[in-house]
């Protein structure tokens, strides 16, 4: 193999699989780690560089970031990083005065913002401190978008919201509530510098049944339902209810239900459990409150008696499987009727654009989905720009952000009259981490505790309101032990190889057996090569130039690396160091030629 | 050294041999010595060794004397028995201890001060006396402990660190075993597992006296230029003249080499050793060839390493000396202390 180019901005980004799974790029455990010294607000600041809704993202993100984590695989369960998240946002101090800042004279330049949702924010967010004037246009009398309107605030409290929309107001974004935008041409007529459109996906899907329409008042879409909710018009719901769809949104609709008065409320998936599309602690959280979730029903028809819907009947399936688990066949075993007083569809949603006209040179594909370039996020008419849901269809709220970031440096090279492809690249610093004879700028014993477990809300309180919070976010000497479980990847193994005198120090002292000193071969006889074969394929593999003596080449295995440091600690030579990888996003700010640094980056 | 222990988390792939233990379940202390010494891999092929043979740690006896090398008992098979003696002292203390238990293994490691200057007496006699052992020099020509002096196996025209040149001949130990009789003589070098671990392997399944010689590079005090016990110079002239393959005893032997030259030999415990001779003219089983070819080499600043001498179905001390097959902690008191009649007549024999 030919030897590894570490100098790649990518390679030893990939080896921090938690920011690398983050479509953010947060960088985890350097927030993980302030917090463990009690730095809360700092935390918050790492946090809030990239994520822009640290005390949000850190109750309700999908968390990529966990499934990715080493520890999941040196163990079976990763960091808790969105709890950690939660306790930086929680205990943190004053931020106001580490906030960017909207220059005191603007530059001149308007945007406007769809949507208030997290994607426009992040919009706002970054061109803000640059000097630009961003209006944001709301058509409900909140802002936050769908993190408002269909995430319920037993899960996100309203304070929350307001306090981190807060932020970005308080920077002087102005946001009209109340202003839907019913016309794209209008809008462009008036003369804006820049159009960002960040309207999500707010069209939940239906489903054509017989009974339909007759039973139409007590049949609600999942989102316009959660809405409604929400902004408090609706206030009850039947005693049995029935949530068709097994997402994330069936989840927030059987937990809202039980809220507003449902005693039975039941889940119905058409397929078995590992089919499901919800994550899984919003699946442990939904049966934890006793929602019973059936799989293998297919829904047939709404039964309506008098007018009135009295329950649902349902197809039920048995599927075939081949070896890898992929549906092969299905077929109906049987047919069964469910009875409920209301039921939510909870099956999906997606891009709607009534109000853009299609004459104004922004093209949409056959399935009426604007066309978006997946770099700049410009659409066909210069000076348009898609991001959030209303992008690429629906993701979430930590895509969002990550979408606004690069929206916003379109926007920035828009406004210039630059080139929008020609965008600062993505970097990597590399700090060492070496203080001393055996002194590490880094914790980096490996802790063998288990994950902690949040603390919840009894059973018996928590339906009282809907607006109890349910999750109470980590004790103080929960988090303190949780943080230790982080395995600091960004303190990466460098290696030098022309320092290299092979005495083997470090693949014998190696707890997990990811080292190797091996004649050079192709990839597959240089991982089976390893004491511990290096078997799972998509974790980076990592190939040093020839050693000096014998012209092998040190092996290194990533995989499940603990970052413990032993092999630079037993390098007599320092071929091993231990150095933090930060990788730098590159931001509207950083585009800015007079000012590059000051604005965007906190303390 | 390190201050941090290794942290006890195991790679989830990790293999169990027939005992259900894992290579980290024959690890010991941490280690002290300095980072990047030969002696913490030749620990580390200890460790894989006795791993492989599924050793029970309980009936393994560790023994050493005084220096670096005599530290690293600590470091491996933290279940075993062990003993560290007085200075060169370890063959005398190894002799006793299986004179008392010939179930047990035992397992020697000194290094050339302690072997080849003050205890170099005791080291040729529990050759003569053929002890059961595995017997482990951790050879890296300079006193490690007290800041690098030359060693009696320091070459003529080394340099130390701070620059004098050693004028004196080195006694070398594979020589001075293969002159006191030894049935087992290897040679290697702590930077090659590959050859290391096999022989230690072989070393604890003789039926003998196992002397194994591994060079082993001082990294503090003798691992610059000039020296002839540094990395790069033990890589650059060490000549492997028999491969050694271990084959336990329940194993096929799958190997095949040409006739000629390789050779199979079964030792008394049913194992195999496959040899396989990378310099053609080099046979393992003459001991005056080996002395003569070993000589040559070094005369010309080459070490040839791999199993360079072994002879089987020679008698061990409790053959030699026809003693109790049992430990002698198990035999009744009666045995053990016959009483002061039986010592009586016995006395009256010599009369």
């Amino acid at each position: 193999m030919k030897p590894t180019d570490t100098q790649h901005p990518d390679w030893f980004h990939r080896v921090v699989d938690c920011q690398w799974a983050c479509p953010a790029h947060t960088d985890v455990p350097e927030y993980i780690r302030l917090i463990a010294q009690g730095r809360f607000t700092d935390a918050y600041m790492v946090n809030r560089d990239s994520n822009v809704f640290p005390g949000i993202l850190g109750r309700v993100c999908d968390r990529p970031c966990e499934p990715a984590c080493r520890r999941g695989r040196v163990e079976d369960k990763p960091v808790a990083i969105c709890r950690l998240k939660r306790v930086a946002a929680d205990h943190k101090g004053e931020v106001a005065h580490r906030l960017p800042q909207a220059p005191a004279k603007n530059n001149g330049r308007r945007i406007a913002c769809i949507g208030a949702g997290p994607a426009s924010l992040t919009v706002a967010n970054d061109l803000l401190p640059l000097g630009y004037e961003v209006t944001i246009f709301e058509a409900h009398g909140k802002p936050g978008g769908l993190m408002r309107s269909n995430i319920p605030s037993f899960r996100l409290p309203a304070e929350t919201l307001d306090e981190e929309i807060g932020f970005i107001t308080g920077m002087g974004a102005e946001i009209r509530l109340g202003h839907r935008i019913n016309s794209m041409k209008a809008l462009l007529d008036e003369g804006w510098d820049a159009v960002f459109v960040g309207s999500g996906a707010p069209r939940g899907k239906d489903l054509q049944l017989p009974g339909r329409d007759e039973a139409a008042a007590n049949i609600h879409i999942g989102i316009d339902w959660l809405e409604s909710v929400a902004f408090e018009h609706t206030k009850q719901i039947g005693r049995r209810v029935l949530i068709i769809g097994v997402g994330n949104t069936a989840m927030d609709c059987c937990r809202s239900a039980l809220r507003l008065g449902a005693k039975d409320v039941k889940v119905m998936a058409r397929k078995p459990r590992n089919f499901f599309k919800a994550s899984d602690w919003e699946l442990e959280d939904a049966e934890s409150e006793n929602v019973e979730i059936v799989v293998n029903h297919s829904p047939k028809a709404f039964v309506v008696e008098d007018g009135r819907l009295t329950g649902m009947v349902f197809e039920q399936m048995a599927y075939e499987f081949d070896e890898r688990g992929k549906i092969t066949g299905q077929r109906v075993t049987g047919e069964r009727f469910y009875p409920a007083d209301d039921v939510v569809l909870a099956i999906g949603q997606e891009n709607a654009f009534p109000w853009i006209e299609r004459d104004l040179g922004i093209e949409f594909d056959k399935w009426e989905v604007p066309v978006v370039d997946e770099t700049t996020h410009a659409a066909t008419r210069p000076g348009v720009f898609f991001g959030g849901d209303s992008a690429f269809g629906p993701k979430n709220i930590i895509w969002a952000v990550a979408h606004g970031h690069t929206a916003a440096v379109s926007i920035h090279l828009h406004c210039e009259g630059r080139e929008l492809d020609k965008r600062r690249p993505r970097t990597l610093k590399m700090e060492p981490r070496k203080m001393g004879l055996h002194e590490w700028a880094y914790s980096n014993d490996f802790d063998p505790l288990e994950r902690r477990l949040v603390p919840h809300v009894e059973l018996k309180k928590r339906f009282r309101r809907l607006d109890i919070e349910v999750e109470l976010g980590f004790a103080a000497e929960q988090a303190a032990q949780e943080v230790q479980r982080c395995l600091n990847c960004d303190v990466q193994t460098v290696f030098t190889a022309s320092l290299c005198i092979e005495c083997d120090a470090c693949i014998d002292i190696c707890p997990v057996d990811c080292l190797g000193i091996l004649p050079n071969g192709d990839e597959h006889s240089l991982r089976q090569g390893l004491k511990a074969p290096a078997n799972n394929l998509e974790q980076p593999f990592f190939v040093s130039e020839p050693l000096k003596q014998t012209g092998r080449v040190m092996v290194k295995d990533e995989n499940l690396c603990v970052h413990c440091g032993l092999c630079a600690e037993r390098c007599p030579t320092d071929a091993w160091d231990m150095q933090k990888s930060h990788v730098r996003l590159p931001y509207a700010a950083d585009e800015e030629p007079l000012c590059p640094d000051k604005q965007r980056r906190s303390a | 050294m390190t201050y941090i222990a290794k942290p006890r988390v195991d790679h989830p792939g990790l293999t169990r041999n027939a005992l259900g233990m894992t290579r980290r379940d024959y690890e010991g202390a941490l280690s002290t010595l300095c980072a990047g010494c030969g002696h913490d891999s030749v620990t580390a092929a200890i460790v894989r060794a006795c791993w492989e043979m599924a050793l029970p740690p309980h009936r393994v006896v560790k023994l050493s004397g005084i220096g670096c090398s005599s530290k690293t008992p600590a470091y491996f098979l933290s279940q075993s028995h062990g003993i560290n003696t007085v200075h060169g002292r370890m063959p005398s203390v190894a002799t006793g201890a299986a004179a008392a238990n010939r179930q047990l293994t035992f397992m020697g490691i000194s290094g050339d001060g302690d072997s080849l200057s003050i205890g170099l007496g005791q080291f040729c006699h529990a050759m003569r006396r053929n002890v059961r052992m595995l017997y482990i020099i951790e050879n890296n020509g300079v006193y490690g402990l007290t800041k690098g002096q030359f060693s009696a196996s320091a070459d003529i025209g080394s340099k130390a660190k701070k620059g004098e040149i050693n004028m004196q001949p080195p006694i070398d130990p594979v020589l001075t075993a293969l002159t006191a009789g030894a049935t087992f003589v290897a040679r290697s070098f702590s930077g090659d597992k590959e050859q290391l671990v096999p022989l230690i392997k072989a070393g604890l399944s003789h039926d003998g006296f196992a002397l194994i010689d591994v060079l082993s590079p001082c990294v503090t005090f003798n691992d610059h230029e000039d020296s002839t016990k540094s990395y790069a110079f033990s890589r650059q002239f060490y000549h492997p003249a028999v491969h050694t393959d271990f084959v336990a005893p329940a194993e096929e032997i799958r190997a095949r080499y040409d006739e000629g030259a390789s050779m199979e030999l079964e030792l008394h415990d049913g194992s195999h050793l496959a040899l396989r001779k990378v310099e053609p003219e080099y046979d393992p089983t003459d001991r005056d060839g080996a002395f003569v070819k070993i000589h040559e080499r070094i005369q010309a600043g080459e070490w040839l390493t791999g199993l360079l001498y072994v002879e089987t179905g020679r008698e061990e001390m409790h053959g030699l000396n026809n003693t109790v097959h049992d430990p002698l902690a198990t035999l009744p008191f009666s045995a053990l202390c016959p009483g002061a009649e039986t010592l009586d007549r016995t006395l009256a024999r010599y009369r």
